[in-house]
């Protein structure tokens, strides 16, 4: 990197620093907690790049690798006091019944836990036919979704778990998002990242350059599992409450629209990507509500629309933004400054005219 | 170091349901060698190779490199004991810049794991950089210099199979095989190709095992040809037994025109 690059860096996270006291002193609890959402779905978008974009594998299991994530850190921050308020129906497993665990112990241990059920999946699927990681992903996350409405003694079932503490707070949030956007961006600039790439583009060549592809692909896999279970840690926190609906599998298609509108392969259109969608999704929430107009209700307002146009956006990108905002490209110091410069040039081009 | 040969192939047979695409090859490569495998369109070299990179596991026969069973292993197993490999519609990396198509072929003698290496540990560092010194050298040798950072894809075409062979070579092999590497050049190109066969062959300590259709690049280079017909082994020795041969002359007659 060069030095007016590092400069530049410094000063970029300088910035962020001021703007997280700014925004914790001065902006209120509802744009706090969607800028808190943009930074988990940022996590949630790049883990799922790694996998899909940059490993060219096609996972659909994020929202179950998050709901493990989120309920590790539900059941094991929930303080032992409020605990029998919340398990009114069944008690809580004696077994974990007075196992509290700081947050950050419990939030590492969902991310864990979601690597560790990526091996269950991965190992059998990955080894043999790597076009079947969709179908089985997503019966994954379906099925995840319906044992932890069942498991009334450890999750509560249906009622899902209340009052968990909220100690994912902005610092915490994105604290946490920095550290993982740093960690895989040196990742992928890694020699492993490059090994990613290679089987992306090509296995068999890839195979033969004697890169081991089960070992390779399990490894971005579960890396990318760990850090959905992680968001979804920090996403229980931050609501202080989980529920078994929050996380059907539809939400994958979130993290799916963000890493193809910001380009398969790239980190920065990804964060960028997933700022727009997140917020966008907050902005669409009144497509959700009946609205009527002079008293006359229009009737295509009405829960599930978000959705529809939703779905409409991705296949828009699909059909005509094949590439999505960055394709793989990475947004860097240089771009900018052509972009600066550019600009800068237009308007001393219009002082001299 | 073993005495026998480099690569031995034992009688090995490739079936594709009723289609015998190699029958019964037997082969010896001796270390320091350069032997190639020749033969009409669809004779079964391809597939030769595919069986000795483990693309394909025989149907029946077994292959030894430096005495060892190899048969049945994953190419990339094989690819790390030092077996390297071209393919014949070139495969690179198509998207990557030249110089990451090298650097990615350095990876399988990485020793340090995801995490030092995402964390940038000191020996995760040292590799790296050695890696990339590596990589930088073989494409000085192969003249690509100028190219390093422009994507695979956008090289002219002889470039492209010579960044194959560069790439092939990243993984530190002891015995390279070609899948037809002068396929689409002009007789100079071609001429050029065999002097720079031989020269990365000293200078890398290779034994070179290839694939070929140009006659006049098999019979300068070669100390030994094998010829295939219909996946059976018609011929074999040196370029002028093999060029006097009355059923290689047939094979070929019966196939090309030209010929
Ligand atoms: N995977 C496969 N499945 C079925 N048949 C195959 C397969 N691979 C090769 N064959 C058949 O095996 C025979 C030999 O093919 P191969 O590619 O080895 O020939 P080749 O000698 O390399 O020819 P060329 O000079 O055209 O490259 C052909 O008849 C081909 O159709
Ligand atoms: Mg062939």
């Amino acid at each position: 990197m060069k030095k007016q690059d590092k400069i530049l860096t410094v000063i970029l996270l300088a910035a962020l620093f001021i703007f997280l006291i700014i925004a914790n002193l001065f902006l209120d609890a509802y744009i706090k907690r969607v800028l808190n959402l943009c930074a988990i779905y940022t996590i949630l978008a790049l883990s799922m790049n790694l996998i899909n974009g940059f490993t060219g594998l096609f996972s659909l299991g994020h929202a179950g690798f998050m709901a493990i994530g989120a309920y590790c850190v539900g059941i094991f921050t929930l303080p032992i006091s409020v605990r029998p308020a919340n398990f009114y129906i069944e008690p809580m497993h004696p077994a974990i019944a007075n196992v509290e665990l700081p947050f950050f112990v419990a939030l590492l241990l969902g991310g864990v836990l979601a690597a560790f059920f990526a091996f269950l999946i991965g190992a059998p699927v990955l080894r043999l036919r790597d076009d079947y990681l969709a179908i089985a992903t997503l019966g994954f996350s379906e099925i995840i979704r319906i044992v932890l409405t069942n498991m009334q003694s450890i999750t509560n079932g249906p009622l899902g778990i209340k009052n968990i503490p909220t100690t994912a707070n902005m610092w915490w949030i994105y604290g946490v998002t920095l550290v993982t956007v740093i960690f895989l961006v040196l990742l992928i600039s890694s020699s492993y990242g490059r090994a990613f790439k290679a089987i992306r583009e090509d296995e068999i060549a890839a195979q033969a350059m004697g890169i081991n592809l089960f070992r390779h692909k399990i490894l971005s896999f579960m890396i990318g599992a760990f850090f959905a279970g992680i968001a979804g840690g920090l996403y229980a926190s931050m609501l202080s409450t989980v529920d078994p609906k929050n996380f059907i599998f539809t939400l994958t298609y979130n993290f799916l629209l963000i890493i193809v509108l910001g380009g398969m392969g790239s980190v920065s259109g990804t964060i960028i990507s997933a700022y727009i969608v997140t917020a966008g999704l907050e902005i669409m929430r009144f497509f959700d509500e009946p609205l009527s107009i002079f008293g006359v209700s229009i009737p295509l307002f009405r829960p599930g629309l978000r959705m529809v146009i939703f779905s409409i956006c991705l296949m828009i990108i699909v059909l005509f933004f094949r590439n999505g905002l960055m394709g793989n490209k990475e947004l860097n110091w240089d771009m900018l400054r052509g972009l600066f410069s550019k600009r800068s040039k237009r308007i001393k081009g219009g002082e001299a005219r | 170091m073993t005495q026998g040969p480099i690569l031995e192939t034992k009688s090995i047979t490739m079936r594709f349901g009723g289609v015998v695409a190699v029958n019964n090859l037997s082969i010896e490569v001796n270390k320091g060698e350069i032997v190639a495998l020749i033969g009409p369109n669809g004779a079964g070299k391809t597939t030769a190779f595919n069986m000795i990179t483990g693309v394909y596991t025989p149907t029946s026969g077994k292959i030894y490199y430096e005495g060892q069973d190899i048969t049945g292993l994953r190419p990339d197993q094989i690819t790390e004991k030092g077996i390297a490999r071209t393919f014949q519609n070139i495969r690179l990396f198509k998207k990557l810049t030249v110089f990451d198509n090298v650097l990615i072929a350095c990876h399988l003698r990485l020793k340090s794991n995801f995490l030092t290496a995402a964390l940038r540990f000191r020996q995760y560092r040292r590799e790296e950089q050695r890696m990339r010194e590596q990589s930088l050298e073989l494409i000085k040798k192969f003249g690509l210099e100028k190219y390093k950072d422009d994507i695979a894809s956008s090289l002219p075409y002889g470039l492209q199979r010579r960044l194959e062979i560069a790439r092939a070579l990243a993984t530190q092999p002891k015995l390279l095989l070609l899948d037809e590497p002068a396929a689409g050049m002009n007789p100079k190109e071609t001429e050029e190709l065999s002097a720079f066969i031989r020269e990365i062959k000293d200078e890398y300590n290779l034994t070179v095992f290839l694939i070929e259709h140009h006659m006049d690049l098999v019979m300068e280079i070669s100390d030994r040809i094998y010829v295939l017909d219909f996946g059976e082994t018609i011929a074999k020795g040196t370029a002028e037994d093999v060029q006097n041969d009355p059923r290689v002359i047939e094979a070929y007659l019966g196939v090309d025109d030209n010929a």
